[in-house]
């Protein structure tokens, strides 16, 4: 009982850190991921801007980096990372490698609720003398939405599952603490702790996104 | 002449093999018209009717819309020009996450409708198509018939000259297929939209079409008006199409010889006397029985079908079958029954 009351202000900070990376994390995977999401499925989609060429290219990127384990993907990055950053380690520092990880992820995602919607529904779009961007911003986007909530719920707990392996590049947070105390020292109590807290915290994510999920059902 | 196409083709290729779903066809559908396409499955239907608002690109030959020549067309330009080719699926395809409103508002908003006059021209759309209840409905909630109806509004909401229908009954239950043929109808006479509407239904060509072409493998092998397709069907496709009306099954106990003939007359438009029947009973000396009859409506001009067992002398006979051959407005039909 006393270690768990030592440990609080560890956990706090970890959560802090967690809630940090992930934040920086998805902003930056859906503000990226969205748009090449996108793209990936309209260059592909003959009703709407097929280009094979561009999509083939797009999806080799996509798909090698998503083959990157998560730790050489972070060495690889490291020049990339000090030079935004301008640092060589911590939470921000973590992000950059944490949102190049999710940017493909959620691309992916996108590009696989668009293949969801109907062809019907763009070609009726297309017969309506609608142009590309408003068929992206009326028809894709909101027909899709279910899809892209989940997708985005989904990258969340992935980049917490990432953020795990962020403790190499001092990014800290809760995995991080579960492997340094718990694994490392056979510090059960904080190992456990910090399980417990990311159950907790997927659950939660998890439980926030189907329920803006279900709400999104249109009607 | 609102539709004019020149000699197209369309060739797929899929996989390496080539599939061709139009033959070098030719069409030309008047201003202010309801044409229908009949023809099976896999015919070429749609991919001829995504020729008119270029959904298609035919592989070679020309489509004019009201004189506008489509493959001249492109981007901005052509995007104006569909605006003016309204079109409505048999899957409805309607945006599931927006509401009938927002369905209609979407066309309006892709042809930057005045702002201020969104509002009213959508509730003048909801009322032309009887939904004004239902604006704030999302289609998952409407019956399929009240789906069909939001499609309409949006296909008419930009003032088209032109309304393309692929299949747009085929998913309804025949009394919603009926009411919803009225209003196309209803919008044909009343707006003046030239309809080509295509289907592999005859009754939604009986109930609606002004003229017919009947399509088999790419090809229109048959155009004519549509009591003309029923009363004189001439294609094997044609005849199989109105074939349920000629279906006349002659009964078992029947003998067919010299003296003893089935004959099915056909009454055409106004021409058939109501004593024709009687006139053969007194002209020829022949025992004439009804054994079946019908009449059928068609843009409501009478098609009459009156089959008759005449018993009597061989010669007796030919005279009655050369004198129904003579007589005005009334032909021997050709039946499809097989006898039992
Ligand atoms: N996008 C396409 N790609 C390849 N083949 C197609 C395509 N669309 C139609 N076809 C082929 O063209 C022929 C005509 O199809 P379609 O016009 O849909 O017929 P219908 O509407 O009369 O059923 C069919 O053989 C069909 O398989
Ligand atoms: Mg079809």
């Amino acid at each position: 009982m006393q270690r768990l009351s030592e440990i609080t202000p560890l956990l706090y900070r970890a959560l802090l850190e967690t809630t940090l990376m992930v934040s920086i994390s998805i902003f930056f995977a859906v503000l990226i991921g969205l748009p090449l999401g996108i793209l990936l499925y309209i260059t592909a989609n003959p009703l709407l801007f097929r280009i094979k060429p561009l999509n083939q290219v797009l999806g080799a990127i996509t798909n090698v980096i998503r083959s990157f384990p998560f730790i050489i993907l972070i060495v690889a990055i490291m020049p990339v990372a000090t030079w935004l950053t301008n640092s060589s380690h911590g939470p921000v520092f973590a992000s950059v490698a944490l949102s190049i990880a999710a940017i493909p992820l959620f691309a992916r995602l996108v590009e696989t609720s668009f293949n969801g919607v109907g062809r019907g529904v763009i070609e009726a779009s297309i017969a309506g003398g609608a142009s590309l961007m408003l068929i992206i911003t009326d028809v894709l986007i909101p027909e899709a939405r279910r899809g892209i909530t989940q997708g985005i719920t989904l990258t969340i707990i992935s980049i917490i599952a990432f953020s795990a392996t962020a403790g190499v590049v001092g990014g800290g947070g809760i995995g991080d603490l579960a492997i340094r105390y718990g694994y490392y020292r056979y510090d059960t109590v904080t190992m456990i702790a910090t399980v417990v807290a990311l159950i907790i915290i997927v659950q939660l994510v998890q439980l926030i996104g189907d329920f803006l999920t279900r709400r999104q059902e249109g009607n | 002449m609102a539709i004019v196409l020149e000699d197209v083709s369309k060739t797929y290729e899929v996989k390496g093999r080539k599939v061709e779903a139009l033959k070098r066809l030719s069409l030309t559908v008047e201003e202010g018209e309801i044409f229908g396409i009949i023809g099976f499955s896999g015919a070429g239907k749609s991919t001829l009717l995504r020729l008119i608002n270029l959904l298609e690109q035919p592989s070679s030959g020309s489509v004019s819309v009201n004189g506008t020549e489509l493959g001249a067309l492109s981007g901005e330009k052509l995007r104006t020009k569909r605006k003016k080719i309204g079109m409505i699926f048999q899957q409805f395809n309607l945006i599931e996450s927006k509401t009938v409103y927002q369905n209609i508002e979407f066309v309006l908003k892709a042809s930057k409708y005045e702002k201020k006059e969104v509002k009213s021209r959508i509730e003048e759309l909801l009322a032309l198509v009887g939904l004004s209840d239902k604006a704030d409905s999302y289609p998952g909630n409407l019956s399929g018939g009240q789906k069909q109806r939001v499609g309409i509004a949006r296909a008419l909401a930009n003032h088209p000259e032109v309304l393309l229908c692929d299949e747009a009954t085929s998913a309804l239950d025949p009394d919603t297929t009926k009411t919803i043929l009225k209003l196309l109808k209803k919008i044909n006479r009343e707006l003046g939209i030239t309809i080509v509407l295509i289907t592999h239904e005859m009754e939604v060509i009986k109930e609606i079409a002004d003229r017919v072409g009947v399509m088999t493998a790419g090809e229109i092998v048959e155009e004519s008006d549509v009591y003309s397709i029923f009363s004189h069907p001439g294609h094997a496709v044609t005849k199989g199409f109105v074939q349920d009306i000629y279906d006349f099954s002659i009964p078992p106990h029947i003998q067919l010889n010299d003296n003893s003939d089935v004959i099915t007359i056909k009454f055409l438009n106004e021409n058939a006397e109501a004593n024709y029947v009687n006139q053969l009973y007194r002209h020829f000396d022949c025992d004439i029985s009804i054994l079946n009859g019908r009449i059928e409506y068609i843009q409501d001009m009478p098609l009459g079908f009156l089959m008759l067992h005449v018993q009597g002398e061989a010669q007796e006979i030919t005279r009655l079958k050369a004198f129904i051959d003579e007589s005005k407005g009334i032909e021997r039909a050709e039946i499809y029954a097989e006898t039992i």
